[in-house]
């Protein structure tokens, strides 16, 4: 297994009760290790929760969170990934003063090439939305940021793996232990 | 139960520990839980409450209990610094996999986040060291959550739970009916045994020329002393403990090699350095245990019998995981392995304790100096209790020693604080321990120190009259510390000297039957007087200063780096 740190999605799978963000949360905390991103969300399954973290560990490291993770009481499964093994964006919304818009012609060019949206537009500001990796959001932010950027604001990873993650398996095998 | 009752929150709370078979509680009172003391009252005739004097003592009292009894432990305390006080107990019950419900007080729910008077975020406060918590803030929750509490308690790898319960939610009413927990969907307790793996792991152990088990509180936990021993006995191999492990294989056993880690015997220490397959059985590779661990066991093969995916690899790589309850997986591995004859290998065992009974052993149980030794007040315990007491140590020197020359005839006999090592453990985990096992006798040993961390336990020592054999080990140090300090900090005593006060005057203050032992003859009649005296009973004996425990294997170091003196 690798030593290298390097980025990890972790994703989970859980029941969506109070406290269950920083039961996860102390994990890392506990290990000192930082969080890059993190995203809650619902899942495919009705009633299940999805954690999507991102995170800079070796893989034994990344191994042993997700056992640790797995461990509680709420968490119905959890994985490690590698960037290869998921499909994943990031969403970035970037503020601008209107008058920039029609007074800077390189401001659409970079919305054209970078093939991001205008959300919104008002008097005093227009509103740019781009999904996308990292470097390209990145890469409209340093684009922009001559022309004042009046906010930024970046969203957590979003991710879905190219193999099965079996969860509904999961959750019928208990039904059947059930009964 | 079926009954259609309409009833407040906490009338529920008391019938749902009466449902799950709970008689015996510990805590402490305060505003935020009046309503279930309320209730406690007029229930007093089937669920009995034990007071004690601090809500740390409740925590180790019910750990004690749970440990002996093996049932689950409950602990009650009101909300702010009385939740606040229960965490060292929680903290200790997660590490040595306890099961305890603890219930807390709370303001009530209008008032949650306001910083209330005795406010506190007990659930942030206790997630990293519960196995699960919740807060109920309405009544209607709480037959469900106490269903859920005691059935994660308890199942799988059993740990502690904390349910915190908001005092609006105490005084609310509503139709009470109670269902036993079943099961939790994103729960699953015990992994389902895979017979691939157990014939893995029966194959690396039948090709074994210099096999070692290592075993640990797992097989207490699960219930597989029997199979244990038929495991053990009929292989033929070598096996040594964790201190949690200890008492699940008698003493004497032929095939019971002694103690791991930082104070254990010489033999495993040094054997599991030499061995080709290490059978790990209910036990989680703790430091203390596995010394540097880059260095540990690296020409063994790896088997590793445990119930929580969590342990599997993550402090020494297992070849061959087994996982699921230690019970189920040696029943199955039992009947596949082939007995074995590893004379040349025990051998070595016997020339390796020969060695360390000449340099520790005997220094320690016969000491030629004035001065009394630990080892042997725990010899005379041995003598009188006939090697069948429980023995609840503390932290420290003394817990080495206890855990060292204590000779134990059945299981669930070594109550200690292990992964946490929490100094004040002993006293109150002697009352549970001793309330787990009535019949029995329980003795604490505890050192000077430790002993003063919680000595106010003795109020409910007095209070219910239980039976708690107490043995202080008084050298004035902070022993374990001043070795620490005079191995490795050139003799720089720094705030190990302790002043104490008169032990024996205390206790009898708590008119507890006490005395003081400062020469060789007198213990053995004190020891034999504690044992007859009916009730609790306090004993001092003051041992030498500047003993040191051995061997020893220095932090970071390697087992292979293990010192006899």
């Amino acid at each position: 297994m690798s030593q290298e740190p390097i980025q990890y999605t972790i994703s989970i799978y859980s029941e969506n009760n109070v406290g269950l963000l920083n039961r996860i949360s102390a994990i890392f905390l506990k290990r000192h290790i930082n969080i890059e991103s993190l995203t809650t969300s619902l899942s495919e399954i009705p009633d299940v929760f999805r954690f999507v973290i991102v995170v800079e560990v070796t893989e034994p490291q990344a191994q042993k969170l997700v056992q640790q993770i797995e461990k509680q009481v709420d968490v119905i499964k959890a994985f490690y990934h590698t960037d290869e093994e998921t499909i994943f964006l990031e969403t970035a919304l970037y503020k601008v003063k209107t008058s920039f818009l029609f007074e800077e012609r390189q401001i659409q060019n970079f919305i054209k090439e970078s093939h991001a949206n205008i959300v919104t537009v008002s008097p005093e500001f227009f509103v740019i939305e781009k999904t996308g990796f990292r470097h390209e959001t990145d890469a409209l932010r340093e684009a922009l940021t001559p022309f004042g950027l009046l906010q930024f604001v970046r969203s957590g990873r979003i991710s879905v793996s190219k193999a099965p993650m079996g969860i509904s398996q999961i959750l019928n095998s208990f039904k059947e232990n059930l009964t | 139960m079926s009954e259609k009752l309409h009833i407040s929150g906490a009338e529920a709370l008391i019938r749902c520990l009466l449902a799950e078979g709970v008689d015996l509680i510990y805590g402490y009172p305060g505003g935020a839980i009046m309503p279930v003391y309320d209730e406690l009252y007029k229930f007093q005739d089937q669920l009995h409450h034990v007071l004690t004097r601090h809500e740390q003592g409740a925590t180790h009292a019910a750990q004690g209990y749970a440990r002996t009894s093996g049932k689950v432990g409950v602990a009650i305390a009101t909300s702010g610094p009385g939740a606040t006080n229960l965490i060292t107990g929680i903290a200790d019950a997660q590490m040595d996999s306890t099961p305890l419900v603890c219930i807390t007080g709370q303001v009530a729910s209008h008032l949650l986040g306001s910083d209330a008077f005795q406010e506190t975020d007990i659930i942030g406060i206790s997630t990293p060291v519960t196995k699960w918590n919740y807060q109920i803030t309405r009544a209607e929750e709480v037959p469900e959550i106490m269903a859920k509490a005691f059935y994660i308690a308890r199942s799988g790898r059993p740990g502690p739970v904390l349910i915190d319960i908001t005092k609006d939610a105490q005084f609310a009413t509503f139709d009470y009916s109670y269902k036993k927990c079943t099961g939790v969907r994103s729960y699953k307790p015990v992994p389902t045994l895979d017979h691939d793996q157990v014939k893995a792991a029966a194959d690396a152990i039948n090709a074994a020329k210099k096999p070692l088990i290592v075993w640990g509180q797992g097989v207490i936990l699960g219930q597989a002393e029997a199979a244990f021993k038929a495991f053990v006995e009929k292989t033929q191999i070598p096996a040594a403990w964790t201190i949690l492990g200890l008492s699940a294989l008698e003493t004497a056993h032929p095939l019971n090699k002694g103690m791991l880690g930082m104070h254990g015997n010489y033999a495993p220490n040094l054997l599991t350095q030499e061995c080709d397959v290490l059978i790990a059985i209910g036990m989680r590779f703790d430091d203390r245990v596995t010394g540097r661990l880059d260095a540990y066991a690296r020409q063994a093969k790896v088997v590793h019998l445990e119930i929580d995916p969590a342990e599997i690899h993550k402090n020494v790589h297992a070849d061959y995981p087994v996982l699921a309850d230690c019970k189920a997986s040696l029943e199955a591995l039992t009947p596949l392995v082939q007995p074995k004859k590893l004379d040349e290998w025990m051998a070595r065992f016997d020339e390796l304790y020969k060695q360390e009974y000449e340099v520790v052993i005997e220094k320690d149980l016969r000491p030629q100096k004035e001065g009394l030794s630990m080892g042997e007040v725990i010899v005379a315990i041995n003598k009188a209790s006939k090697s069948d007491a429980v023995i609840v140590s503390d932290v420290g020197q003394h817990q080495m020693v206890a855990c060292r020359y204590a000779e134990f005839v059945r299981s669930k006999s070594n109550i200690t604080s292990g992964g946490l090592g929490t100094m004040g453990f002993a006293l109150p985990a002697a009352i549970g321990a001793k309330m787990g096992a009535p019949d029995r006798h329980v003795v604490a040993v505890i050192g000077d120190g430790g002993y003063q961390m919680t000595i106010q336990e003795l109020g409910t020592i007095f209070q219910t009259k239980v039976g708690v054999k107490i043995v202080v080990l008084n050298n004035d140090f902070l022993g374990m510390v001043r070795q620490w300090q005079q191995l490795f900090f050139e003799k720089r005593y720094a705030s190990t000297e302790m002043t104490n006060p008169d032990f024996v005057a205390i206790a009898k203050g708590y008119y507890i039957p006490a005395k003081k032992v400062t020469a060789r003859e007198e213990l053995e009649p004190a020891v034999a007087e504690m044992f007859a005296t009916d009730g609790p009973y306090f004993l001092e004996v003051v041992v030498e200063k500047e003993d040191n425990v051995f061997p020893m294997i220095p932090t970071g170091a390697s087992l292979t780096e293990i010192r006899l003196s």
